[in-house]
C-alpha cells in the first residue's frame, strides 16, 4: 500500500469528518447541559418530569367550547378542547380568506380602473399593519362599540348581534347519522360519476354534464334521507329572555362570542392580501398565447378558463397559498391576545399556570402545531404532486 | 330618425350621450340627496326599488353612452376604464358610491369633527376622534416608561443611527465598508450601552422601563442585523454534502418554522429558565432577542436557500474550476447573486419581523402595541381604544410601507437584467 496515498485519504477524510462530529458533539452538549439544568431545577421546586398530570382533574372554566366541557375533566379534555377550538377558528379563517383573497386577486386584474386600484389599496393597507393591531382592533375598539343586548341588531328575527356576541339558529336533528351517510353516498356517487364521464370523453369524445348531474345527486340523496330516512331538521331560535330588572339574555341557540368573530375577521383579511397576491401572479403567469391557442381551437371562454387557465395558474398558486394557510393556522395563536381559549391560551396559559409544569406543557403545545403544520404540508405536497406537469 | 335604444350607436353620439348624462345626474343627485340632505325623492317607490334608484338610474344612463370608438377620447377613456360592460358599470358605480358615502364620515371623525386641544378626556366635546389621548400619551407611546429627563439617551442613539445611515449612502465606496461595519459591529454595542446605561457616570435603566416605539425598533434592528448572517449559515447548511450538518440544519429550520412565534416567545419566558443552572438570571429582553432572532433566521434561511438552488448549476463549478474553496465559492460567487435574486424574500421576512415585534407583549414587554393597551385601560381615558389602535396603526402602517417601497426600488436598482 502507498503511504502517502493513505494519508492523503485519510486527510481528506477528516475534513468532512471534523465539522461533522464537533455539531454533533455540540449539539449533545448542549442537551445534556440543559438536560441537568432542568433536572436540578425541577428537583428543587419538588415536581419530576412526566406526564401524569394529563389525567388530573383541571378544575378550572373555558368560557367557549365545542365539546362537553367543566372544571371536573381532565387536563388532556382541556388540551382538547383548545386544540378543538384552534382548529375551529383557523378552519373558518381558511374559508374566508381563499374566497376574499381569489376575489381581491381577481379584481386586482380587473379592466375596471377603480375595482382594481380600490383591490390594491386593500392589499396594501392591510398586509403592512401587524395582524395583532387588526384583532386588537377589531375586538376592542369595532366589535366593543356594538349595541347592548337590549337594543341587539336583528337579522329578520332569527339571528341578533350585540355587543355580547352573535346569536345564530341552533340546528336540531334527528337522524343525523343517516344524513351523514347520505351524503357519504353522493360523494361517491359523483366520484364514480366523473371517473365514467373522463372515459367517455376520452375514448368515445363524448361530453357529459357532470357538474349538473352532481349537483342533482347532491342534493337528491339527502333529499331523499329527508323523505324516507325520518331525518328531520329545526331551528332553535334564540329568544331575548329577562333575568333581571336589568339584565338581558339571549337564550337557545348558538351563540358566536365576539373573540371568535374578530379573530376570523382579522385572520382572514390579513391573510386574504398575502392570497390575493399569489392568485394574480398566478393568473399572471399564464401566458397568454395559451389562452388565444385555446381560442383558436374553439374552445368556449368557460372552457378556457377551466381546461386551460386554471389548470396552469393552480399549479402556480397553490404552493405559496399553501404556505399562507399555514402561517394562518399559527397565527390563530395571537387568540391568547384577547382571551379566546384556544390551545396556547387554555394549555400554554392557564394549565400551565396551575400545574407550573413548563417543560412539558410548552413541548406538547410546540408539538401539536408542528404536527399541524407538517399534516397540512404533507397534505399540500401530495395535492401538487398531483397537479404537477406530467412530462412524457 | 331611427333611434336604436338597446344599442347605441355613433350616429346619434350626441342625442345618446346627453340622454346618458342627464339619467347619470338624476340618479348621482338622488344619491347626494339621500346622503347629505336626508331627501327621499323617490319615496314613492317600493322600498327595495327605492333604495336601488341611484345606482339603475346610473346604470341606464351608463349604457347609453357606451359607445365603441365613438371618436371621442374623453369618452373612449371612460368607456374602456369604467364602463367596459354592464357588470364593470355596476361595479363602478358601487365603488363610487361607497366612496361618496363613507369618505366624508371617515373625514369627519379622522380631522373635521376630531378634538385636539385639551389634556384630558372631558376635553373631547365633538363627535369625532380623540386625539386629545394620543397627543397626551404619545410621550409614553414614543418612549414607554423610559424616564422622562433621560429619554434624550434614546433620541440621541437614534440620531446617531440616522446620521450613520445617512453617511453610508454619501461617503465613498473606499470608506463605505469600514463604515457598514462599524454600524454592524460596533454602533449597536454603543447604542445599547446608551439606551442602558449603568457606566460613564448615565443612571441604569432596566429592560423592564423600555418601551413604547423606541423599543419597537430596537427590538426589530437588532433582530434583522442578527438573524441575516445565522439565516445565511443555516441556508449553506442545509445545503451542505456533509450529513451531520445538513440533518441539524433541517431539523432546526423545520422546528422553528412549525410553531408560532407567541408559542416560541412563552418558551423563553417560563421554559428556559428551567434550562439554566439556578439562580442564573438572563435579562428579559435579552430572551425575548434570541428567541426572535432564531425564529426569524429559520425563515430567513428558507428564503436565502430559494437564491442558492436558483442560481445556475454552472456558477458553482465554474468557481471551483478556477481552484476556489468552500468559502471562497460562496462569499465571492454564490450568495452575492443568490442574495440578490431572493430581495424581495429578505425584505417580506423583515417586514414579517416588524410586524411580529408587538408579540413581545406576551412576556410583559410593551411597545407601541402594547403600550396602546395599558393606556387604553386607564380608568381616565376609556373607551378611547379606537384612536389609539388607529394611530399605531398608521405609525405601522407608514414603517411597512415604506419599507415594502424600498425593497421595490432596491431590487430594480441591483437587476442586471436589461
Amino acid at each position: 500500500m502507498n503511504f502517502k496515498n493513505f494519508k492523503f485519504d485519510l486527510s481528506n477524510k477528516n475534513k468532512d469528518l471534523i465539522p461533522q462530529v464537533l455539531t454533533v458533539l455540540f449539539i449533545v452538549l448542549v442537551i445534556i447541559y440543559f438536560t441537568i439544568n432542568a433536572q436540578n431545577n425541577m428537583g428543587n421546586r419538588g415536581i419530576s418530569f412526566g406526564f401524569g398530570f394529563l389525567s388530573q382533574e383541571s378544575s378550572f372554566d373555558i368560557t367557549f367550547s365545542l365539546i362537553d366541557y367543566d372544571g371536573s375533566h381532565s387536563y388532556a379534555k382541556a388540551f382538547l378542547v383548545g386544540l378543538l377550538n384552534t382548529i375551529l377558528v383557523s378552519a373558518i379563517g381558511i374559508f374566508f380568506a381563499t374566497i376574499l383573497g381569489v376575489t381581491i386577486g381577481i379584481s386586482r386584474l380587473s379592466q375596471n380602473y377603480l375595482i382594481s386600484k380600490a383591490a390594491e389599496w386593500y392589499v396594501e393597507i392591510f398586509r403592512n399593519i401587524p395582524l395583532i393591531l387588526q384583532i386588537f382592533f377589531w375586538y376592542f375598539a369595532a366589535l366593543r362599540a356594538l349595541p347592548l343586548t337590549i337594543d341587539s341588531i336583528n337579522f329578520y328575527d332569527i339571528s341578533f348581534l350585540n355587543v355580547k356576541g352573535w346569536y345564530v339558529p341552533r340546528l336540531i336533528w334527528t337522524n343525523f347519522s343517516l344524513f351523514i351517510y347520505s351524503l357519504i353516498a353522493a360523494f361517491i356517487l359523483i366520484f364514480f360519476v366523473s371517473k365514467y364521464a373522463k372515459k367517455q370523453r376520452d375514448e368515445f369524445g363524448k361530453q357529459i354534464p357532470v357538474f349538473y348531474i352532481s349537483l342533482a345527486i347532491l342534493f337528491c340523496f339527502p333529499f331523499l334521507a329527508f323523505l324516507i330516512g325520518g331525518v328531520t331538521l329545526s331551528f332553535q331560535i334564540p329568544e331575548l329572555t329577562q333575568l333581571s330588572k336589568t339584565i338581558y339574555v339571549y337564550q337557545g341557540g348558538v351563540t358566536i362570542i365576539p373573540e371568535l368573530i374578530s379573530l376570523a375577521l382579522a385572520l382572514s383579511m390579513y391573510t386574504a392580501t398575502f392570497i390575493a397576491e399569489n392568485v394574480r401572479a398566478g393568473i399572471l403567469g399564464v401566458s397568454k398565447g395559451q389562452k388565444e391557442a385555446a381560442a383558436s381551437i374553439g374552445l368556449t371562454k368557460g372552457q378556457i378558463l377551466k381546461l386551460v387557465v386554471m389548470p396552469q395558474a393552480l399549479r402556480i398558486i397553490i404552493p405559496p397559498t399553501t404556505n399562507q394557510y399555514l402561517n394562518l393556522t399559527k397565527n390563530s395563536s395571537l387568540a391568547a391576545a384577547i382571551a379566546y381559549p384556544d390551545i396556547v391560551l387554555v394549555f400554554a396559559g392557564t394549565a400551565l399556570m396551575q400545574t407550573g409544569r413548563a417543560i412539558e406543557i410548552i413541548s406538547i403545545t410546540m408539538l401539536t402545531y408542528l404536527s399541524l403544520s407538517l399534516s397540512i404540508s404533507v397534505f399540500m405536497n401530495w395535492y401538487n404532486k398531483k397537479m404537477a406537469i406530467k412530462e412524457k | 330618425m331611427n333611434i336604436n335604444l338597446i344599442k347605441p350607436n355613433k350616429e346619434n353620439l350626441t342625442s345618446f350621450v346627453s340622454i346618458g348624462i342627464l339619467f347619470i345626474l338624476v340618479g348621482f343627485f338622488d344619491f347626494l340627496a339621500n346622503t347629505f340632505l336626508n331627501l327621499n325623492f323617490t319615496a314613492f317607490l317600493p322600498a327595495g326599488v327605492s333604495y336601488f334608484t341611484p345606482i339603475i338610474l346610473g346604470l341606464i344612463g351608463l349604457h347609453f353612452i357606451r359607445i365603441e370608438y365613438s371618436g371621442n377620447i374623453l369618452l373612449d377613456k371612460i368607456n374602456a376604464n369604467f364602463n367596459s360592460s354592464n357588470f364593470n358599470a355596476l361595479l363602478s358605480l358601487f365603488v363610487i358610491f361607497t366612496l361618496i358615502k363613507f369618505i366624508p364620515a371617515l373625514l369627519n371623525w379622522f380631522i373635521f369633527d376630531a378634538n385636539f386641544a385639551g389634556d384630558t378626556k372631558q376635553d373631547c366635546t365633538s363627535s369625532g376622534a380623540c386625539w386629545v389621548f394620543v397627543k397626551v400619551w404619545l410621550n409614553r407611546f414614543v418612549y414607554g416608561m423610559y424616564p422622562d429627563t433621560e429619554q434624550w439617551r434614546i433620541n440621541t442613539s437614534f440620531f446617531i443611527l440616522f446620521v450613520l445611515v445617512g453617511a453610508a449612502f454619501f461617503v465613498p465606496t473606499k470608506f463605505k465598508k469600514y463604515l457598514l461595519i462599524f454600524l454592524l459591529f460596533v454602533y449597536p454595542i454603543i447604542g445599547l450601552k446608551l439606551i442602558s446605561g449603568g457606566d460613564f457616570g448615565l443612571k441604569y435603566i432596566e429592560t423592564g422601563a423600555w418601551g413604547g416605539l423606541s423599543l419597537t425598533f430596537i427590538v426589530s434592528a437588532f433582530a434583522l442585523i442578527l438573524c441575516f448572517p445565522i439565516g445565511m449559515f443555516l441556508a449553506l447548511g442545509r445545503r451542505s454534502n456533509l450529513p451531520a450538518i445538513r440533518y441539524s440544519s433541517i431539523g432546526f429550520i423545520e422546528l422553528w418554522r412549525g410553531v408560532p412565534l407567541i408559542t416560541v416567545l412563552f418558551m423563553s419566558a417560563v421554559m428556559f429558565p428551567m434550562f439554566l443552572p439556578d439562580g442564573t438570571y438572563v435579562d428579559k429582553l435579552i430572551r425575548v432577542l434570541v428567541a426572535i432572532t432564531l425564529f426569524e433566521a429559520a425563515y430567513m434561511a428558507e428564503v436565502i436557500r430559494g437564491g442558492l438552488q436558483a442560481l445556475p448549476k454552472g456558477q458553482y463549478e465554474a468557481a471551483k474550476s478556477l481552484g476556489m474553496g468552500y468559502w471562497k465559492m460562496h462569499f465571492l460567487i454564490v450568495l452575492p447573486q443568490a442574495l440578490k435574486l431572493v430581495i424581495p424574500g429578505i425584505a417580506n421576512t423583515f417586514l414579517a419581523l416588524v410586524k411580529d415585534t408587538p408579540l413581545i407583549f406576551v412576556v410583559g414587554l410593551l411597545e407601541l402595541a402594547g403600550m396602546v393597551n395599558l393606556a387604553k385601560t386607564n380608568p381616565e381615558w376609556l373607551g378611547m381604544a379606537m384612536e389609539g389602535y388607529v394611530f399605531a396603526g398608521l405609525v405601522f402602517w407608514v414603517v411597512c410601507y415604506a419599507m415594502s417601497r424600498y425593497s421595490q426600488n432596491l431590487e430594480k436598482k441591483l437587476s442586471t437584467e436589461r
